[in-house]
């Protein structure tokens, strides 16, 4: 089900012209105000736009021109689910009867609803939960209700709006590992303000902002060369992939990577990626003091102010140091490093399927 | 309660206005109760006129209940879910019935629903007569205890918000299983106290009623406007049936209370 969005609401600035392909993930950041609510508000039925075209694989949802509405599928015709940042799973039902909400609106046996319910809730790993209220669910645990009651609908497309965000951050990973499960072959698009959501769960990201699409493209390509300012601002982070080795990574032509796993489980040669900030990348000419686990040989291709300090990018990978390191080193384009980062200062993570 | 809560910052000089009022409030009760004629309450509670009045207040006061809910519900819920032009307004004319003298309500439903009223001559070719009819007493009693059902859906439904209505939309549920699996559940509590309130304020009925339904015994004559007429003839009679309201009254308050505990 690929997505087609087209949209325009002058009076809150907002202009968008976006395609996701079917199957694809789309992680689409901004900050806050920038308009990704809209979109996705636009999209679910919930705010309609003056001009708009929006299709699911050719089933317009939506069609209005110059304020005249010429098709407009309410909310509950469009088989689009939205999973928000509170799960706002329904109080007065259980958590299976929560899940099985969806299937039974659409016409599903009572038995029927209950068996696909639990098995989502399955999927999710709280098949031991179902006869809970959502009162007796930690955050995490009422977050993954809500996962599997927006996948148990079966939705032709998924919009889930920072879906992370409101959680305690020793759930994070787990949950992303979730959504990573149940999102993949799936059309979906995904607001968040966090780069590991767009790292770990999008194919391609947009960038967002004063309601524009500022920046459009495969993950790896907008996180590593954002060309916007807020892309950079976000992004610019040093992404190796590479597969799992123990702890560590180890890429293609064989330099391991060290860092921390964020408590997820990785099998040896599954597809990893370390993921670390520029701030957190030291430049040496030669000598390295002490003996850090993390050095890459690299050749300095360009440097460029980045507030009050220059991003020095050499072969792929980038490091912020002040001017006056660029000084005394004597980078320029041409001058063999060594790029020195702490194993403590890496996250290695599952690759985007 | 079974601690004992003192709050520090409650000045000691509002005790006395505040046990002034449940006093004021509880004296009356505690008076009429003592004028009570216990060895003859049972047989004065159910002669004939007693249990006619007592059984035509039930009938009617469940019936305007009926149409409160069937009427209120939804009138609360476009009242809280929707907006149009003219709502507020709207809103306080339909709340009006809380502030008007209940005799007024019922000269206002005379010139409606009496024989040379708005709609009572149409209904007069039908073959309808409402004015001094059961059906007018049904009538009167919605009209005051409506507002009473709506004032407290209303602000129920705007309390609950409409996000889970959203996500059940999202699902793929329809306007009207939203409505009978999300929004209704969700004010279940509410609807069951507003109810009880309707309930009582219909009971309690008797302005509009004499005023519009008239008191003929076993048609109109409700259980106030039955009270009214034995004081004058029999007060303890009077007071034997006002003793059998506040037993309701009390039941009353009961139920809403629990109602109100299950938010």
């Amino acid at each position: 089900m690929s997505l087609r969005f087209v949209a325009r609401i002058p009076e809150r600035r907002f202009d968008v012209d976006l395609e996701v392909p079917a199957g694809q993930t789309l992680a689409l950041l901004g900050p806050n105000g920038s308009g990704k609510s809209t979109l996705l508000a636009a999209a679910a039925g919930l705010l309609r736009p003056s001009d708009a075209s929006i299709s699911l694989d050719g089933r317009v949802l939506a069609r209005v021109e110059g304020g005249s509405t010429r098709t407009w599928l309410p909310p509950h015709e469009r088989q689009v689910g939205l999973l928000a940042q509170q799960p706002r799973l329904f109080p007065h039902l259980s958590a299976l009867d929560n899940v099985a909400f969806g299937p039974r609106s659409r016409g599903t046996s009572r038995a029927a609803a209950r068996r696909v319910a639990g098995e989502w809730l399955r999927r999710v790993d709280l098949a031991d939960l179902g006869h809970r209220r959502p009162g007796q669910l930690s955050g995490g645990q009422a977050q993954r209700v809500a996962i599997a009651r927006a996948l148990a609908a079966d939705p032709d497309l998924v919009l889930l709006d920072e879906p992370l965000a409101a959680l305690d951050v020793d759930v994070t990973p787990a949950l992303r590992q979730t959504l990573r499960t149940v999102l993949a072959g799936r059309t979906a698009v995904i607001a968040t303000h966090d780069i590991l959501d767009a790292v770990l769960l999008a194919d391609a990201v947009a960038v967002i902002d004063g309601g524009r699409i500022v920046e459009h493209g495969p993950t790896r390509e907008v996180l590593t060369r954002p060309r916007s300012p807020f892309g950079a601002r976000i992004a610019g982070l040093n992404l190796v992939a590479g597969v799992a080795d123990g702890d560590a990574l180890r890429t293609t032509a064989g330099t391991v990577v060290h860092g921390r796993t964020a408590g997820e489980r990785v099998t040896d040669g599954s597809p990893v990626v370390a993921i670390f900030r520029p701030s957190a990348v030291a430049v040496y000419l030669d000598a390295v003091p002490g003996s850090p686990r993390n050095v890459f040989d690299a050749t300095v291709q360009t440097l460029e102010p980045y507030g009050d300090l220059v991003r020095v990018r050499a072969d792929g990978l980038n490091a912020d140091v002040t001017p006056a390191a660029v000084a005394d080193l004597g980078l320029a384009p041409g001058t063999r490093v060594r790029l020195v980062v702490k194993a403590a200062e890496v996250e290695i993570c599952p690759a985007a399927p | 309660m079974s601690t004992r809560q003192h709050t520090a910052t409650l000045p000691a000089w509002a005790f006395v206005p505040a046990a002034l009022g449940a006093v004021f409030v509880l004296l009356p009760l505690v008076a009429m109760l003592s004028r009570v004629s216990w060895g003859d309450f049972w047989g004065l509670v159910t002669s004939e006129s007693s249990r006619a009045a007592f059984a035509l207040s039930m009938r009617t006061s469940v019936l305007s209940t009926l149409s409160c809910v069937v009427m209120g519900v939804p009138m609360a819920l476009v009242l809280a879910r929707t907006r149009f032009p003219g709502q507020g307004l709207l809103r306080s004319l339909v709340f009006l019935p809380l502030v008007l003298p209940p005799v007024v309500g019922g000269i206002a439903l005379l010139y409606t629903f009496g024989r040379r009223g708005l709609l009572g001559e149409s209904l007069e070719v039908l073959g309808l007569q409402i004015a001094f009819s059961t059906a007018a007493v049904v009538l009167a009693q919605t009209f005051v205890a409506l507002p009473f059902l709506v004032i407290s859906l209303e602000g129920a439904l705007r309390t609950a918000g409409e996000r889970y209505e959203v996500v059940a939309a999202t699902l793929g549920a329809r306007p009207s299983r939203v409505l009978f699996h999300v929004t209704l559940p969700l004010i279940l509590p509410a609807l069951g106290s507003g109810t009880v309130l309707a309930f009582a304020r219909a009971l309690g009925e008797f302005g509009a009623t004499i005023t519009f339904a008239g008191s003929l015994q076993g048609v109109t004559r409700t259980l106030p406007l039955e009270i009214y007429l034995q004081r004058e003839s029999d007060p303890d009679a009077a007071v034997a049936l006002s003793l059998v309201l506040v037993l309701v009254a009390v039941l009353v308050i009961g139920f809403s209370r629990r109602g109100r505990s299950m938010l």
